[in-house]
């Protein structure tokens, strides 16, 4: 039954004591055959099984994760979505997510609590004020809401900034009013609700070992709920990918990195934007909650510890202290990290592969959650029709034979 | 963060290093025949296990020598650093703590040294 909310259901489960409000998603056994079985329970795995079933009339659909719904980058990002990126193929990408969010709460009658408070990438030096307004001046082209500001607007939008007094001055951002954050966790249930709604099979606790495969055939998924055969696997793991596509024999160009977070006590609203800075690595937002959420870099190094360097976050606090002096005295509540799968050119990998059968989303780097729902939907397209979206052709394995990168990172607005 | 031990000037913190990425990665041969794919390979394709790995150091902001190390990357822990002109060592004598390709170790991610 198709469960929906509305101020009425929230009344009428008030009256319970929101004691008998149904479960979102069934959690069944595993099957031992499926058409399509997505590895990785996040919010690109559960939005591809839901493009998969609504839009391409598949029925017989498995995600399968190895802990809880969300669990992974889906839960450790900063929440920041946009789509002002300067080569052609990736604004496409990222203005086809963007344009997807901004109906999607619509569409899964389930608030994701998308914020459309504007995305600001601040620029510190000559070059960078060069190479913003370059960028806005794409995004203009490709028809993206994108402008520059000068310094006296930002102090008008953001009066907490330090845009002076600081060793890298603030001299001008770029600025997309469409942009803002969501809630993390409700993409993936949103997602999981309506696709268990249509017929899959959503298995958390359940993680995938090693993808078998035959004579270039895909056979199925070594679980630890036991072998389960399929006809296309589509891998969708973040930093596992490479560990999963090396279990099918598969080389893929990607590094897995811990990618670090944190954020404070919850406070009274004090800024309404969202507020990126590349060239000092700090970027802010504040929650619905109050808490200021707090993005900084990678480590220089591999790893697959969830928690990341200290000098990490040391170099992002020391950046935002001077940014907003008046947070100098707040006290950070939680620090993490997620383990980001990055490509040489810092483009994702949206492709069909020498496997027949076998098909990658990976490769996000530091960036997944804002293209979560664009995403989801061209990799369904792929997954179905067997060949790439228009969308995310340039997205290929292909494409580090030819040497046609779609090189951002320089170019996406944040250092990655 | 990292303790590591230059192989010349002995355990140093890890803000005075870089990471170089993989080690051992050597250059194929015969450039004029081999196609664009095995090119492509050797430019970008580079391993990125969960467990043992083989990896590149310079101690940047020492004596900026580089090396060589083996380290766990589920834990991070460093198993062992040697010279660029030492043998690699056989990750048969370490024990890796990931038991199946995705999983996570008992001990926890970085907490090693919480158990030595």
């Amino acid at each position: 039954m198709k469960k929906k909310y509305s101020i009425f259901s929230l009344a009428k489960n008030a009256l319970s004591g929101h004691k008998e409000w149904p479960k979102m998603w069934r959690s069944p056994e595993p099957r031992e055959f499926y058409d399509v079985i997505i590895i990785g329970g996040g919010g690109h795995g559960l939005g591809t099984a839901y493009y998969l079933a609504k839009e391409h009339g598949l029925k017989n659909i498995a995600v399968i994760e190895k802990g809880w719904l969300g669990g992974g980058n889906t839960g450790r990002n900063t929440t920041i979505i946009r789509s002002n990126y300067l080569w052609d193929d990736s604004a496409h990408l990222y203005e086809h997510s963007l344009k997807l969010w901004e109906n999607l709460s619509i569409e899964l009658n389930y608030n994701v609590m998308f914020s459309q408070r504007g995305v600001m990438n601040l620029a510190h030096n000559e070059h960078d004020i060069k190479e913003i307004k370059r960028r806005v001046s794409a995004n203009n082209l490709n028809g993206i809401d994108s402008f520059w500001l000068s310094k006296e607007e930002i102090q008008k939008k953001v009066p907490i900034m330090n845009t002076d007094n600081l060793r890298y001055p603030v001299l001008g951002a770029s600025y997309q009013p469409r942009g803002g954050v969501a809630r993390h966790d409700a993409i993936a249930w949103g997602f999981a609700m309506r696709a268990d709604e249509m017929g899959v099979d959503i298995i958390q606790n359940c993680e995938a070992h090693q993808i078998r495969t035959k004579n270039g055939t895909i056979e199925g998924v070594e679980t630890s709920k036991g072998f389960l055969r399929a006809n296309k696997i589509g891998v969708v793991a973040s930093g596992h990918t490479g560990v999963l596509a090396e279990s099918a024999g598969i080389r893929l160009p990607l590094q897995s990195k811990p990618l670090q977070a944190l954020v404070s006590e919850p406070i009274k609203p004090i800024i309404d934007t969202v507020v990126m800075s590349s060239a000092v690595h700090a970027y802010v937002s504040q929650s619905d909650k109050g808490e200021l959420v707090i993005g900084a870099g990678t480590d220089s190094y591999n790893s697959f510890t969830q928690r990341g360097g200290f000098n990490i976050i040391e170099d992002t606090i020391r950046a935002m202290v001077e940014l907003y002096p008046v947070f100098g005295k707040m006290k950070m509540l939680r620090q993490w990290g997620g383990i980001v799968d990055i490509c040489p050119d810092a483009s994702p990998i949206i492709s069909k592969c020498d496997i027949d059968g076998l098909f990658f989303n990976c490769g996000w780097g530091t960036g997944g959650f804002k293209a979560t729902p664009g995403s989801a939907n061209v990799f369904a397209h792929t997954i179905a029709k067997n060949e790439p979206h228009q969308i995310n052709s340039a997205f290929n394995l292909d494409r580090f034979a030819s040497g046609r990168l779609v090189d951002e990172h320089g170019a996406a607005a944040v250092a990655h | 963060m990292l303790i590591i031990n230059c192989p010349y000037c002995g355990p140093r913190d890890q803000s005075e290093f870089s990471n170089g990425g993989e080690a051992h990665v050597k250059r194929p041969d015969g450039s004029k025949e081999i196609g664009d794919r095995e090119w492509g390979e050797y430019v970008f394709i580079r391993a990125n296990p969960k467990g043992l790995f083989y990896e590149r150091w310079v101690h940047t902001h020492g004596c900026r020598k580089w090396f060589n190390c083996v380290r766990d990357t589920s834990t991070d822990e460093i198993l062992v650093t040697y010279k660029l002109d030492e043998k690699k060592p056989n990750l048969n004598n370490f024990k890796s703590v990931v038991k199946t390709p995705s999983g996570e170790p008992e001990v926890g991610s970085g907490n090693f040294t919480v158990e030595k």
